[in-house]
């Protein structure tokens, strides 16, 4: 025999359908107000006209679109070399800064002023340092602007991802490390098949949170020269006078981030549903 | 044959004395169950056996060797012995059977087919072969404790350490782990184990050691420390028990 609601949970049902109506009606009706008196707004300033025809140029856009998506194919590689590299380097600094022993202790200092420094220090200017001060020394084999900007988003990423990687070393219980250890693993095999696998698992929303705001701090290159999306932004405007390129660089700066963002947000959520069964609270 | 002789252990936390000079030998084959109200260092002294904790004073030697000497390799000397936990402390990134077989690949260098048939048939043993690609946090206390044991045997131990392994399961789960202690007895497994299930320590036990403040304060066959307890805090351990229904 099927089950068979009570007319009682019918009207709680129905109750809900109502609710559940009455509350998309009245997103959508908030929604479409806002949006209309946005573009009321925005389009009914004085200065309307030349902004549209200095920001949002159709002519202009077409134009610059090719040499700004050239520029943004340099962007894509150096952000997953970078992204890469800087994920590897905060994983060993995080790992440094949660040794126990105490003869460690000099390792685990140089790890700590490493996150203190570079997360203090401005990108921009660990950029310039690294981008203009390291070729001022005159070093013979010294790499080029590229890869020294590269090592400047590296270095300031590493002390921010590091930092994320010990919160994630830090929450795994010392009953986990008990349990390992009273097998007969060693420290290194410990960390290498428990506490790590569990602290990445943990960590991976954060983590991924970072490496957005890397994927847009990549176009900060721009300054130390090399031609990325914003630096031929920067050189059609300049031949034109119109701010048309940087809007196309931003537009597709966001559509890149977005399969990023997406994945993001399904592990996050994920993570929640795992661990609570009901996330309508 | 003496496996384990614990000799005059002092053990101090924040400068707490938590065991104030215990000392007590174990033979091949023996079962001792340790007593006492919570605090009274039984689980400390079995975190000192397998050096969890560093002892402050005093002597634990395993198979003759002194296993508290600063110059003793900790990895070697906990290879050699098991330990359950009240808490199960399963690897919840682990199947059941990557929990059971991490020691035997990683510690053992075992073949990995040698160590999947092995843990396979100790899951058979215990009735969870069928759970073996199961994640922890898909059985119930009873069983998460009978991987948990099965992960400590499958290193084949000297002596198993059992910390108070029923205190976190309903009671009507308590049963299938005390049967498979009961089996391993019948095995001839070495055991210390650590218990408030009195009329369990009663039945299984050679030994029973009452702790109290630190030290033993009492020894004997179960029908000894059970029945003709000696001393008195030790008759009043018991009528606190018996008080609350647990004898």
């Amino acid at each position: 025999m099927t089950f068979q609601p009570s007319p009682l949970q019918l009207e709680r049902d129905a109750y809900r359908r109502r609710q559940t109506i009455l509350s998309v009606a009245v997103a959508a009706v908030s929604t479409l107000v806002v949006g209309i008196l946005l573009y009321a707004a925005v389009t009914g300033a004085p200065g309307w006209d030349r902004f549209r025809a200095s920001f949002l140029s159709a002519e202009a856009a077409r134009d610059s679109l090719p040499a700004v998506l050239r520029g943004l194919w340099l962007n894509v590689q150096l952000l997953v070399v970078c992204a890469i590299a800087a994920v590897l380097l905060g994983l060993g600094i995080a790992t440094l800064r949660t040794i126990r022993p105490a003869v460690f202790f000099p390792l685990r200092a140089l790890a700590a002023g490493y996150t203190y420094t570079f997360r203090g220090l401005p990108l921009i200017v660990t950029l310039y340092l690294f981008a203009f001060g390291v070729p001022g020394l005159r070093l013979s084999g010294t790499p080029s602007v590229l890869v020294l900007g590269g090592i400047a988003i590296v270095l300031t990423y590493g002390g921010y991802i590091a930092e994320v990687f010990r919160a994630g070393i830090e929450s795994v219980h010392p009953s986990q490390r008990a349990a390992a250890r009273s097998l007969g693993l060693t420290y290194r095999q410990t960390m290498r098949h428990v506490v790590l696998p569990q602290a990445v698992r943990r960590v991976a929303p954060p983590l991924l949170n970072d490496l957005v705001a890397m994927q847009k701090d990549v176009g900060l290159i721009s300054l130390a020269g090399p031609i990325d999306a914003i630096r031929a932004a920067q050189i059609e405007t300049a031949g034109s006078y119109n701010y048309t390129p940087y809007v196309v660089a931003g537009i597709l700066f966001v559509l890149l981030a977005i399969p990023v963002v997406a994945v993001t947000d399904w592990v996050t959520l994920r993570a929640a549903r795992r661990q609570s069964g009901d996330n309508r609270l | 044959m003496t496996v384990l002789s614990i000799s005059g252990v002092h053990k101090l936390f924040n400068g707490n004395p938590v065991l104030r000079g215990v000392s007590l030998d174990v033979d091949e084959h023996e079962v001792v169950a340790l007593i006492g109200a919570s605090g009274s260092g039984k689980s400390t002294l079995l975190r000192c056996v397998n050096l969890l904790e560093q002892v402050d004073d005093g002597t634990i030697h395993l198979d003759g060797r002194d296993i508290t000497d600063p110059r003793a390799d900790p990895d070697q000397v906990r290879r050699r012995i098991g330990i359950v936990f009240q808490a199960f402390n399963l690897f919840p990134h682990l199947s059941v059977l990557d929990n059971v077989t991490l020691a035997p690949l990683r510690v053992h260098r075992m073949p990995k087919a040698q160590a999947r048939a092995k843990a396979l048939a100790l899951l058979e043993r215990v009735g969870l072969a069928d759970k073996a690609a199961a994640y922890p946090d898909r059985l119930s206390g009873g069983q998460q404790q009978r991987v948990a044991i099965v992960r400590a045997l499958v290193n084949d131990p000297r002596l198993l350490l059992l910390d108070e392994v029923t205190s976190a399961l309903d009671p009507e789960l308590v049963g299938e782990v005390l049967a498979l202690i009961r089996d391993l007895k019948g095995d001839g497994v070495t055991m210390i184990l650590a218990t408030h299930e009195m009329s369990f320590a009663r039945q299984v036990a050679d030994r029973v050691c009452f702790l109290d403040g630190g030290l033993i304060v009492e020894q004997g066959p179960p029908e000894q420390v059970f029945g003709a307890p000696r001393e008195p805090r030790t008759r009043q351990f018991l009528q606190r028990i018996t008080d609350a229904g647990r004898l």
